[in-house]
């Protein structure tokens, strides 16, 4: 009796373990199921509209005490980005680098570091939240993205901000890092595009010369080294179409949870 | 022999979403520790002091070799294998927090580990308040969970039976015991809703929001720790629980939580 009791737990307990084997197996291989994809990104979908509506235009990411900075604020993703061009305007102190604001304005821009300083700048201890999980607190001085697009008189048709920067992430596929946000996020009074951070002009490893500030989203919105801005009404022509480096690697567009 | 007594322990509504919560708490455990390997450290506070963490899971180089390193309050174990740094496909130490068997999916994706865990947590969100919803409305909540002051007077007793293994019999198996009931109100009304609020505590959106989250849990990375912590509590409920089960009566009980049918044992002299 006591040996068939026996036996019986061995057999459950390779029954369980068999079971989970399989539920483990089964679960990679239909992670990579387009359909299975597509279901669990529906998901996103519902996030950002509850989120969209919880969260009011004006809401504010917190902000901080200078007592409250980081001492090792983490730069992550690209932090030293070899491409020519980059190499060449890092050498002059950006002294060449402009910003062109182009794509759906009736006014495209280009505009020089000095021209953004000249500008009324915003100043914002916030918390840097990286999708890794980590957080850092850093102090950013910029120019409010709105003011910026203000003047190039953005088109009415316009319902993005796409932002492409000067560092090729992908070191296989040669993929520039590219970023977009909404219009809610864009004018938005904590997005700025920062060209100091910490008091200090902004260090090449946190985006020099000009990163853009997106406060109630998570780091890889953050687009840095921004070299143009275009305004669009759509981002699925843009390369991988899904509005982003990480988002055309599975990562979610909407970005703040 | 008398015939046996039955009893329609538990109603359809309960059996439903127990089952669903299972599932759903898996899959959100491995998801979970998939996301916990993009940055194997827990911390305190609104930042993360990387030089100063509660818990991390780390890789060091030595003689030629990588070792797996935790650390827990500044103690340094080594758990190589386990923990820090493991075996990856192909053979070879690699450095990753927990085991890749045990998160979702199985190799380094923070990605898909998030789409899994986001997925689940409305299904987790939309289960637990239909339970809720119905417990109340229904009365199960106070009927068959809440403890009576009698009950609790003798918890002691309870723990002490418990300890023996003697589990209740005839009319006092009809009802819930009362460690029974504290347990399950603890984690049906305060562990699983700390794990929903903890998981928005993260969400840069939801502290915008509602920046009281920050404020009731000590700052993001706070909450992090706190949803780490809840997560391994939940691991340990269910451990016992499944054991209880076990022990309890296993086919007796499993039925009646999948046809809701319970066989009262029999009171013996």
């Amino acid at each position: 009796m006591n040996g068939r009791r026996l036996d019986r737990r061995g057999f459950l307990a390779r029954g369980l373990a068999a079971a989970s084997t399989a539920l483990l197996a089964g679960c990679d291989d239909i992670s990579s199921q387009p359909t299975v994809r597509r279901i669990l990104e529906s998901a996103e979908t519902l996030t950002r509209v509850t989120q969209r509506a919880l969260l009011s235009p004006q809401a504010m990411a917190r902000e901080y005490a200078e007592s409250e900075l980081s001492k090792d604020f983490k730069a992550n993703g690209s932090t030293n980005p070899q491409d020519a061009d980059y190499r060449t305007l890092a050498a002059n102190d950006f002294a060449d680098w402009t910003l062109e604001i182009g794509g759906l304005v009736g006014q495209p821009l280009s505009l020089s570091l000095a021209d953004l300083r000249a500008m009324p700048p915003r100043t914002q201890i916030t918390r840097h939240d990286c999708v890794e999980g980590w957080s850092c607190i850093g102090k950013w001085k910029g120019v409010p993205l709105s003011a910026l697009l203000e003047q190039a008189k953005l088109k009415q048709e316009a319902r993005y901000i796409v932002f492409y920067c000067a560092d090729t992430l992908g070191r296989r596929t040669g993929a520039k890092y590219y970023e977009s946000i909404g219009l809610e996020d864009a004018f938005h009074a904590q997005t700025i595009l920062a060209y100091e951070m910490n008091d200090q002009t902004l260090p090449i490893p946190h985006g020099a010369p000009l990163r853009l500030r997106v406060e109630r989203q998570l780091g890889y919105k953050m687009a840095k080294y921004i070299m143009r801005i275009e305004a669009v009404d759509g981002f699925d022509s843009i390369s991988g179409g899904k509005g982003g480096y990480w988002e055309d690697r599975g990562y979610a567009w909407y970005a703040g949870i | 022999m008398a015939a046996r007594e039955v009893i329609y322990r538990h109603s359809g509504a309960v059996r439903l979403t127990h089952w669903i919560n299972a599932l759903v708490l898996l899959v959100l455990l491995m998801s979970g520790l998939q996301i916990f390997n993009a940055h194997s450290a827990l911390y305190f506070g609104s930042k993360s002091v990387f030089a100063d963490p509660v818990l991390s899971m780390t890789a060091v180089r030595e003689d030629g070799t990588i070792k797996g390193v935790t650390t827990l309050f500044g103690y340094r174990f080594d758990t190589t294998g386990v923990l820090g740094a493991g075996e990856s496909a192909s053979g070879e130490l690699e450095r990753r927090g927990f085991p890749w068997s045990v998160t979702l999916p199985g190799y380094r994706s923070l990605a898909m580990g998030r789409s899994w865990h986001f997925f689940f947590a409305w299904l987790f969100l939309f289960n637990g308040l239909a339970y809720l919803l119905w417990s109340l409305g229904s009365g199960h909540l106070r009927r068959d969970l809440t403890p009576s002051g009698q009950e609790l007077k003798h918890i002691g007793g309870s723990f002490a039976e418990h300890a023996r293994f003697h589990f209740p019999k005839g009319e006092e198996a009809k009802r819930y015991n009362v460690i029974q009931k504290l347990t399950y109100l603890f984690v049906a009304l305060i562990l699983l809703p700390l794990m929903l609020l903890t998981g928005l505590a993260m969400s840069p959106g939801m502290d915008a929001a509602f920046p009281l989250l920050l404020d009731v849990l000590g700052g993001r990375q706070t909450a992090r720790t706190i949803h780490f912590i809840s997560a391994g509590a939940i691991v340990i409920f269910v451990a016992v629980h499944i054991f209880m089960v076990l022990v309890s009566g296993f086919w007796n009980n499993l039925r009646s939580m999948i046809t809701g049918r319970y066989v009262i044992p029999e009171e013996t002299p």
